[in-house]
């Protein structure tokens, strides 16, 4: 087969997991737990290597293909069948989820093993799998999305099974409740983003009569000038659904709470994949952005002051998720940013780095709080059962000694996100600070504060879970992961050590790989301050949560040292600047107060009681018991009635005639025959 | 002898009358009998008067027919009357109302 035939493979990526799912549904549970596992695993991994053979066709033909799977829909001037584009922004996406969705569904092998032990339901694991395909089918109908309409089935797609997996556990969580809550609250938040996307993809039909991606991008390029403010209005529509797919300001809030879902969930969807899905479509619309300078602009901005607030309350977070959670946020800020100004390679590149480590730290976290459950479980069966939580950090310490792969990696990972050189996350980070340095003096400055407060908090994560000395019963007793676990997160950690080959400087080989597809890339040059002032400031801030946590080691119930330094300041960042409360007073109050309004006023009293029961009810009642009472029976029956009875007076009157006395019948013989001979003689 | 034919004729209504009257005034039921007999009988002396008037011999005639219809009539009244006594121990057709209504 010659390279080129290898597009055709293309749908394949797509339905190998909606396979793995389907026979999941089937047959897994009663295969069982490992063959589950492995056909999930097995799905997604076959995946990547059809990913490998787009790779090896687009090397063949650079400029990609268009695949149509399917007719879909064609209603008078609109046909939109599904066809899948292979392009290197594509193929990018392609190699990175499928890569990494397949590590962390090993990973999930031996998670979930024991995570359905813990929460006490084994029967939920295979469950647990066929969500999990499921999302890797949707992403990858997502990603390979030649048209808004296809890209928006897997846009849903994607939100449907985060909601699905965020609420895996909907009986468990706060008041028995909270995972479900936290679900919900990530459907109808993303839901705001979505009607955003709509929108946009509305104007776009609307304005250029197509919604391929081709066919827009050429008309709008044709129409220049004129179509520039509704190429502003569709680009701002398109940054709405960004911002709540990808969790910025002020649609993020939903992110946080999603961390309620099992930590391969987040992950994979919270980390690495569903979340990236806003900038993979800011990218690619780039023609678009590139028509309308302003909407980059406030790209850009969002995605830095993004980068910026969740950076500050990441540090003073004490679940060892919501940390990474809001590191999540802001990352995705740095990336958001970075395709605002125009530097769609360097947000790509942080996308694929950020993928590797972020999931690294997560899945990392998720062995943490399995090896201090195990400990728990230990403590427990000795005699020491603490009421605790297995997130909080506050709990955590000394596990360097107790969990060293764990520590290993997580340290990797770390160094990774705070962008220390020579790991990947100092090149993808660097290239877009040089690129924001060259002119996007704001976006320069807040990226950098943010970065140095990533350092800074990861730096504290670390140092309080895994330095020090144990601060609880369950934390002396911390067990390592087994292999099935530790294996990925080691070949995690390895992408995340080396991924900066990626796009090396004056390499530059994703920036070329992605040429075919984004026109106008130019690669930022290597900017020597900016790379030495950034890793200065990430190092400063390593030592200083070294300083503030590591000196002397936190004891058991301790307070925070940093909020004996900054105090309600502190408290502020703890409770991320109040903004759910915000929300909460602002909009879920109003908005259900109104709904309560319309059930139980308008549609209960005023529509139900009144309308229905009092008015229609009633008068149909009183008409039918005037047409039953007032008129069926006086008239009808009296009709009846009275003719029976006129029948019954006539003839007990004739009756009397018949007296049986002969006589009388003679004198009646007589009187007729005098009245006929009077008649005859007298006519 | 020349009878004029309305002497006839206004004994024949006279006789007709009492029959009428007996029939309707008596409650014997032999009496009554013998009134209806009566009355066939005065029907008989008209037919016998017009039968003289036009020279035409088909009212004697007519009036053999009438008596032997009014003897087996009489026959079987009286049977019935027999039969009625035996029940009734009466023969006032008074007290025959069986039939009323």
């Amino acid at each position: 087969m010659s390279a080129e035939s290898y597009f055709a493979l293309a749908p394949l990526i797509i339905f190998l997991p909606l396979a793995g799912l389907l026979i999941n549904l089937g047959l897994g549970r009663r295969l069982g737990e490992r063959f589950a596992g492995i056909v999930a695993s097995s799905a997604v991994g076959l995946g990547f290597g059809v990913a490998v053979l787009q790779f090896l066709a687009l090397q063949a033909e650079p400029e990609g293909a268009r695949v149509v799977v399917a007719e879909w829909i064609r209603i008078g001037d609109l046909a939109a069948p599904w066809a899948l584009k292979i392009d290197s922004l594509a193929v990018t996406m392609l190699l990175m989820v499928t890569g990494v969705s397949t590590l962390i569904h090993i990973y999930a092998i031996g998670y979930m093993h024991e995570d359905v032990r813990f929460q006490g339901d084994p029967g939920r694991y295979t469950r647990f799998f066929i969500y999990f395909n499921l999302f890797v089918a949707a992403m990858m109908v997502l990603v390979t999305g030649d048209s808004f309409l296809t890209l928006f089935v897997g846009w849903e797609g994607v939100g449907l099974c985060s909601y699905l997996l965020i609420g895996f556990w909907y009986e468990k969580g706060e008041g028995g409740i909270g995972n479900a809550l936290a679900g919900k609250k990530a459907f109808v938040v993303n839901r705001i983003g979505d009607l955003g996307f709509l929108l946009a993809i509305f104007t776009a039909f609307w304005a250029f009569g197509s919604l391929r991606f081709d066919e827009v991008f050429q008309a709008a390029e044709q129409m220049g000038p004129a179509a520039a403010a509704t190429t502003t209005v569709i680009t701002l529509f398109l940054l709405v659904g960004a911002t709540g797919k990808s969790a910025q300001l002020p649609l993020f809030v939903w992110l946080p709470d999603a961390m309620a879902g099992p930590t391969p969930v987040s992950a994979l969807i919270h980390a690495a994949t569903m979340v990236t899905a806003g900038i993979y479509m800011i990218a690619r619309t780039s023609p678009l952005f590139e028509l309308a300078p302003a909407s980059a602009n406030l790209v850009a901005l969002v995605g830095a002051a993004t980068a910026l607030f969740a950076a500050t309350i990441a540090v003073g977070q004490f679940d060892i998720k919501r940390v990474l959670a809001y590191s999540t946020i802001s990352q995705l800020g740095f990336m958001i940013s970075a395709v605002g100004i125009g530097a769609y390679a360097a947000g790509m590149f942080h996308l694929i780095t950020h993928a590797f480590f972020k999931a690294l730290l997560f899945l990392s976290a998720g062995s943490v709080i399995q090896g201090v459950e195990r400990g728990h479980h230990h403590a427990a069966h000795a005699g020491h059962a603490e009421h605790f939580d297995p997130n909080d950090m506050r709990g955590m310490g000394g596990l360097r000694g107790r969990m060293p792969v764990t520590f290993a990696v997580y340290l990797v990972g770390s160094l990774a996100l705070a962008g220390i050189p020579p790991l990947a996350g100092f090149f993808s980070k660097d290239e877009i600070l040089a690129d924001a340095a060259e002119g996007h003096t704001a976006v320069y400055l807040l990226l950098t504060a943010a970065a140095f407060l990533t350092a800074f908090y990861i730096g504290r994560q670390v140092v309080m879970v895994f330095f020090g000395k144990p601060r609880s019963g369950a934390a002396e007793q911390a067990q390592e992961s087994p292999a099935v676990m530790t294996g990925p997160l080691i070949a995690l950690a390895g992408l995340a050590a080396v991924g900066g080959a990626l796009n090396f400087p004056g390499l530059h080989s994703l920036t070329l790989f992605l040429e075919h597809t984004l026109e106008g890339l130019h690669a930022a040059e290597f900017n020597p301050l900016v790379a030495g002032l950034s890793t200065g400031l990430g190092l400063v801030a390593l030592g200083l949560a070294w300083t503030v946590y590591g000196r002397r080691a936190l004891q058991a119930g301790d307070a925070d040292p940093l909020s004996r330094g900054l105090g309600s300041l502190f408290t502020a960042l703890n409770r991320k600047w109040y903004v759910d409360e915000l929300y909460d007073w602002l909009f879920v109050r109003r908005y259900v107060a109104a709904a309560g309004w319309l059930a139980n006023t308008l549609d209960g009293r005023f529509w139900h009681d009144w309308f229905h029961d009092t008015f229609l009810a009633r008068s149909f009642r009183l008409g039918t018991r005037w047409l039953s009472e007032g008129f069926d029976l006086p008239v009808i029956d009296g009709a009846a009635n009275g003719l029976a009875q006129l029948v019954q007076g006539a003839a007990a009157r004739l009756r009397t005639v018949q007296t049986g006395y002969v006589r009388n019948y003679a004198i009646s013989v007589l009187v007729g025959l005098l009245l006929v001979m009077s008649y005859l003689l007298f006519r | 002898m020349n009878v004029p034919t309305s002497y006839v004729l206004i004994l024949s209504a006279v006789l007709f009358i009492l029959g009428v009257l007996g029939v309707l005034v008596r409650r014997n039921a032999i009496v009554m009998f013998m009134s209806i007999e009566l009355m066939l009988n005065a029907a008989n002396l008209a037919f016998i008067g017009f039968a003289r008037a036009n020279q035409n011999l088909s009212g004697q005639v007519f009036v053999f027919f009438v008596i032997a219809v009014a003897a087996a009539e009489v026959a079987v009244g009286l049977a019935l009357i027999v039969a009625i006594f035996r029940t009734k121990h009466s023969i006032d057709v008074d007290q025959i109302s069986s039939l009323k209504g």
